[in-house]
């Protein structure tokens, strides 16, 4: 395998698990609220996590690069402030994996929260447990299997994001292309053995993910 | 009732399908993208002249185009802005005999953004710190990206540069960032800085020796379906009429003895 390919895998990884650990940190409390407290704009809120499941990539990835290019929404006044800019680094790449998976761990999480036995809860709150810690300490650990198979496909569908990728991050060898960016290119320019070794280890990878997906999944129920 | 509106709307499509291949004599053409306004123009000419015909379009960095061509796409005509992609085809026999000619040529320019202050005059410039992003097309696919990395490296600066360097998939999408301001500088045609007006302007042009000449050749690709409507769309293009366009376009005329 090529130094290339090399360090496209190991890109790969550190941008799934970057974009893993802000799903989690982002997505969990949304799982919660939307489960657990309705709220004025909760439709709303549901409706726009939801949106990059179903959306293009390219759709998000315009959005993306609309909020977060050198003259974004965003990206300008951060530009202004500090001289640096989101697109083309493995952070725009963090962050189109983090949006395109934050449905699948906010869905997965909500119906893992919505299966914890309110009763439970609610004896909680009866021994003077506050909400947060009622969630902390009965909700979110009796949903944990559902969490983390949450978690487990939110790795998953970040390791294999492409679209939203190519857009923002652009497909930079060494700095940007991951996995999924580094087949395209070694298909485009008739590298089939080169491909081949990628395509054969994301997809031992992402079989594993899903196993352990289900396992967990099957427990959770 | 759903049922039979259904059905008669699946006879009315069946029907236009069924129509649409009996009259379609489609003549696809793979091109460079840089050449994308000067050959569309000239296509709609071609297929008013040619009733009945229809030209497909097929824009990209002609590596890409070359693989398609490689993996068996049916293909009529091929434009190539370089004579490396063409050999490729050339050598694996895939393209007709003796179709092969050269239909202009271009120059490699270093644009900017059009309300960047930056100072960029000279090539030396680009390793300057106020220059932070600069983007060429991908050199192992795109041509345009292959005559800046062979521009650069005779002037000593392509090593140095690399942290720098921001890769597109053509030299439009090139064209693009510069133009979206995401890059300080880029390297694309002089033809390509034309067609943006006020969004990019020209920095300066990397010496014509520093690189081979930028020639655009076009073929008919073996196996085309369309062999004499491709021959004759080439000849339309080296004609006076399409040399004129070309011309219009800010291409300049094929070297003599080009390949």
């Amino acid at each position: 395998m090529s130094p290339d390919s090399i360090s496209a895998l190991r890109l790969s990884l550190q941008v799934a698990v970057a974009a893993t650990a802000l799903n989690a940190l982002v997505g969990i409390p949304i799982a919660y609220a939307l489960a657990r407290r309705p709220f004025w704009g909760r439709s709303l809120v549901d409706l726009l996590v939801t949106l990059p499941l179903v959306l293009p990539p390219t759709v998000v990835g315009y959005y993306l690069i609309v909020l977060l290019g050198r003259r974004g929404v965003l990206g300008a006044p951060l530009y202004q402030l500090t001289g640096f800019t989101v697109a083309f680094t493995w952070y725009a790449a963090v962050v189109a994996a983090t949006v395109m998976a934050l449905p699948l761990l906010v869905r997965t999480v909500r119906a893992a929260i919505e299966s914890v036995d309110r009763d439970l809860e609610r004896a909680a709150y009866t021994l003077g447990r506050s909400e947060l810690r009622t969630a902390l300490e009965v909700t979110l650990p009796l949903a944990r299997n559902g969490i983390l198979a949450g978690l487990v496909l939110a790795f998953a569908r970040a390791l294999g994001e492409f679209g939203a990728t190519l857009m923002l991050a652009g497909n930079i060898p060494g700095r940007t292309q991951t996995v999924p960016l580094s087949i395209y290119t070694a298909v485009q320019t008739g590298e089939s053995a080169e491909a081949l070794g990628l395509v054969a280890v994301l997809t031992a990878l992402s079989c594993l993910v899903l196993i352990a997906a289900n396992r967990l999944g099957a427990r959770a129920a | 009732m759903i049922v039979r509106a259904i059905r008669r709307i699946l006879v009315v499509a069946l029907g236009l399908g069924l129509a649409a291949t009996a009259s379609a004599q489609p003549v696809t053409v793979s091109a460079a993208i840089s050449v994308k306004d000067a050959v569309s123009e000239l296509g709609r000419g071609f297929a008013a002249s040619h009733p009945g015909v229809t030209l497909l379009y097929n824009w990209g960095s002609s590596g890409s185009l070359q693989k398609q061509i490689e993996a068996g796409a049916p293909i009529d005509v091929f434009i190539s802005a370089a004579a490396l992609q063409m050999d490729a085809l050339e050598e694996r026999k895939l393209l007709a005999p003796g179709t092969r000619k050269v239909i202009a040529r271009n120059l490699l320019t270093v644009i900017k953004p059009g309300d960047s202050r930056v100072d960029i005059v000279k090539p030396g410039d680009l390793v300057e710190t106020r220059v932070r992003r600069i983007v060429v097309g991908n050199p192992r696919t795109v041509p345009a990206g292959q005559y800046a990395e062979e521009s650069l490296r005779a002037l000593g600066l392509w090593d140095r540069l690399q942290p720098k360097l921001v890769f597109a998939e053509d030299v439009r999408q090139a064209l693009e960032y510069v133009a979206r301001g995401e890059v300080d500088a880029g390297f694309v045609y002089t033809t390509d800085a034309t067609t943006r007006g006020r969004g990019v302007k020209e920095a300066f042009r990397p010496a014509e020796d520093t690189y081979r000449p930028v020639v655009y050749p076009a073929a008919v690709v073996a196996g085309a379906r369309q062999p004499a409507l491709a021959a004759a769309f080439i000849d339309l293009l080296l004609s006076r009429e399409g040399q004129a366009v070309l011309s219009r376009f800010g291409f300049q005329p094929p070297p003599a003895g080009a390949r």
